[in-house]
C-alpha cells in the first residue's frame, strides 16, 4: 500500500536552530496518525509545512503524487481544498456566527444553491453535535465547542484528510472524551486519512492506529501504540509514562547549581 | 562606534525589508481588486464599518473647525473692512487644505487603527492562517476589500469634512458676527475655483486615503501576533499615517500650488 503522504528527508531550519534535522514519515489512507513530542518540538510547523504554509530548506512532502512544494499556487489551492485543518485555537472567523462558519468554504468554493448549503452545514454541524448552536457567535463557545465547530468546517468540502493541531489541549474530562471520540468516528465513517499532533498521551494512544514520536528534530520512534508500550527505549517510556527526569533532564542544562551559588553577587 | 554603526545599519535592512514586504502587499492587494468587483458585497461591508462609522467623528470635527475658522477669519478680515471675503477664506482653506488633511489625520485615528486592530487579531488568532488552509487567500477575501473600502471612503469624507466646516463658519458669520449672507455665498462661489481647489483637494484626499489604508492593513498583516505586538502595530499605524499625510502633503501642495 502506497502512503498517502510521503515525507522523506525533511530539513526545517529557524534560523540557525534545527527544527527538523531529516526526518522521513509515511501517512497511510484511512488511518489515524499520531505526531507526538514534547513542546516546541514542531508539531504544528509539521503540519504548516505539510499545508503548504511554510517551505523546508530541504526534502520533499508528497501528498497523494504532488510534491507540495513543487506546485504552482493555483495547484496547491485546489490541494488545500482536499484537505482539512484543525487549528488549536478553532481559528473560528469571530465576526460570522456558528452556521457561516460551516458555511464559509462552501460559499468561497463552491456555487451550490442556498438550501443545499442549508442542508449540508446542518449534516456537518449535526455530525458533531452542535446542530443547535448554529446561531451562536465564536466568542459565546466553550473551547471545545469551538473545535467542534471548527471540526464541521474542516469537514465541509469532504476532505480527503484531516490534520488536527492539538485538539486535546486544555479541555475538560467529557468534551476530550468527545472530541477523542469525534475524531476516531469521523475519520472512519468519512473514510478520512487523519493526522492528530497531541503531546496528549492516553487520548492520542487510543485513537492512534500509527504514532511517530518526535524529538530534538528527528523521528525518535515509530510503531503502533501496543509496539511503542513495549519499546526498550528510557526516552519513550519517559515520554509516555510522564517521567519528570530521565533522558530529557529535569532541569534546563547549564552550570551546575553549586557553581552559581559560590559565584556570588557578581553574576546573577 | 562601530556599534552604531553596525545599529544604523541593521535598521536601515530593517526598513527597506519592511519596505518589500509592504510593496508586495500592495501588489497583491491590487491584482485582486478585479475579482473583487465580482463580489463587491464584501466591499459595501467594509464601506459601512470603515466609512460609515467614522461619519460621525469627521462631522462634529468638521463643523467645530468650520466654527474655529470663521471666527478667526472674521477676526483678522475686519481689520481690513474685509469681513465679506470670509466665504473664501474659509472655503479656499477648507478645500484645499484642511479639508483632506484633518479628515485623513481621523481616519486614520478612527479607522486606520480599527482595521490595524481587526487584521492583526484575525492573524493573531489563526484565522488568517485558517483561511489559506482553507484555499482561501486571506489578501483576496480580507485586505483588498478594506483597501478598496478606506480608497472610496476617504475622499467622501473629506468633501463632507469641508462641507460641514464651510457650514459652521457660515452659522458663526453670519449668525453669530453679521457677515453679509449674498457676499459670503456669491463670493465663495466666484473665487472657488472646480479644477484648481476642488479637485486638487480630492487628489489629495484619494492620495492620503490610499497611504493610510495601506499603512493600516499592511501594519495589522505584518503584526506581530501577540497582544503586545498588536498594540504596537496600532501604534505604528496612526504615527507612521500621521507623518505621511503631512509629508505628502507638502509634496502635493509645493507640486499643485507652487508655480
Amino acid at each position: 500500500m502506497t502512503p498517502l503522504i510521503k515525507i522523506r528527508d525533511l530539513h526545517f531550519y529557524r534560523g540557525d536552530k534545527a527544527i527538523f534535522d531529516g526526518i522521513d514519515i509515511d501517512i497511510y489512507r484511512g488511518k489515524v496518525t499520531a505526531i507526538m513530542g514534547p513542546s516546541g518540538t514542531g508539531k504544528t510547523t509539521l503540519l504548516k509545512l505539510i499545508g503548504g504554509q511554510l517551505r523546508p530548506q530541504r526534502g520533499s512532502i508528497v501528498i497523494d503524487g504532488e510534491d507540495v512544494h513543487k506546485l504552482s499556487r493555483k495547484a496547491l489551492y485546489a490541494l488545500r481544498k482536499r484537505m482539512g485543518m484543525l487549528f488549536q485555537s478553532g481559528a473560528l472567523l469571530t465576526d460570522i456566527n456558528v452556521f457561516e462558519n460551516v458555511a464559509f468554504p462552501l460559499y468561497e468554493h463552491t456555487d451550490l444553491p442556498e438550501s443545499m448549503i442549508r442542508d449540508l452545514v446542518l449534516m456537518k454541524l449535526q455530525a458533531v453535535g452542535l446542530r443547535n448552536a448554529r446561531d451562536m457567535m465564536p466568542a459565546q463557545l466553550s473551547g471545545g465547542m469551538a473545535r467542534r465547530v471548527a471540526l464541521a468546517r474542516a469537514m465541509a468540502l469532504d476532505p480527503m484528510m484531516i490534520m488536527y493541531d492539538e485538539p486535546f489541549t486544555g479541555q475538560d474530562p467529557i468534551s476530550m472524551g468527545t472530541l477523542v471520540n469525534l475524531i476516531r468516528r469521523v475519520n472512519d465513517a468519512m473514510g478520512l486519512t487523519s493526522i492528530v499532533v497531541s503531546h496528549d498521551v492516553d487520548e492520542t494512544m487510543q485513537i492512534a492506529d500509527d504514532i511517530y514520536l518526535l524529538s530534538g528534530g528527528k523521528v525518535i520512534d515509530q510503531g503502533t501504540p501496543e509496539q511503542l508500550q513495549k519499546s526498550g527505549s528510557d526516552w519513550v517510556g519517559q515520554f509516555l509514562q510522564g517521567l519528570p527526569d530521565g533522558p530529557v533532564p529535569f532541569h534546563y542544562p547549564g552550570t551546575e547549581f553549586a557553581d552559581d551559588l559560590l559565584a556570588g553577587e557578581e553574576h546573577r | 562606534m562601530i556599534d552604531f554603526i553596525r545599529m544604523l545599519g541593521r535598521w536601515a535592512l530593517g526598513t527597506l525589508e519592511r519596505l518589500g514586504r509592504a510593496t508586495l502587499l500592495l501588489v497583491q492587494i491590487i491584482t485582486g481588486i478585479p475579482e473583487l468587483m465580482m463580489r463587491f458585497s464584501l466591499v459595501v461591508q467594509q464601506l459601512f464599518y470603515v466609512g460609515v462609522l467614522s461619519i460621525l467623528i469627521i462631522v462634529v470635527s468638521g463643523l467645530f473647525v468650520g466654527m474655529v475658522l470663521g471666527l478667526q477669519g472674521y477676526n483678522t478680515l475686519v481689520d481690513f473692512g474685509a469681513e465679506e471675503s470670509l466665504g473664501v477664506l474659509v472655503s479656499l482653506s477648507l478645500v484645499r487644505e484642511l479639508g483632506p488633511v484633518v479628515s485623513a489625520l481621523l481616519f486614520a485615528g478612527r479607522a486606520g487603527s480599527a482595521l490595524t486592530a481587526e487584521v492583526g487579531l484575525m492573524k493573531s488568532t489563526e484565522q488568517l492562517s485558517g483561511m489559506e488552509m482553507m484555499a482561501v487567500d486571506p489578501v483576496r477575501r480580507v485586505i483588498a476589500p478594506r483597501f478598496l473600502a478606506g480608497l472610496i471612503s476617504m475622499p467622501l469624507l473629506a468633501a463632507m469634512f469641508s462641507a460641514v466646516g464651510i457650514l459652521g463658519a457660515f452659522l458663526v458669520g453670519h449668525g453669530l458676527l453679521g457677515v453679509d449672507e449674498g457676499a459670503f455665498w456669491s463670493q465663495m462661489q466666484a473665487k472657488t475655483d472646480w479644477y484648481d481647489d476642488i479637485l486638487n483637494g480630492v487628489i489629495k484626499s484619494i492620495v492620503f486615503g490610499f497611504v493610510v489604508t495601506w499603512i493600516a492593513l499592511f501594519e495589522g498583516y505584518d503584526s506581530v501576533p501577540t497582544s503586545e505586538g498588536v498594540g504596537r502595530s496600532t501604534t505604528r499605524t496612526v504615527v507612521h499615517s500621521a507623518f505621511a499625510i503631512l509629508g505628502l502633503d507638502f509634496v502635493l501642495t509645493a507640486l499643485m500650488f507652487g508655480e
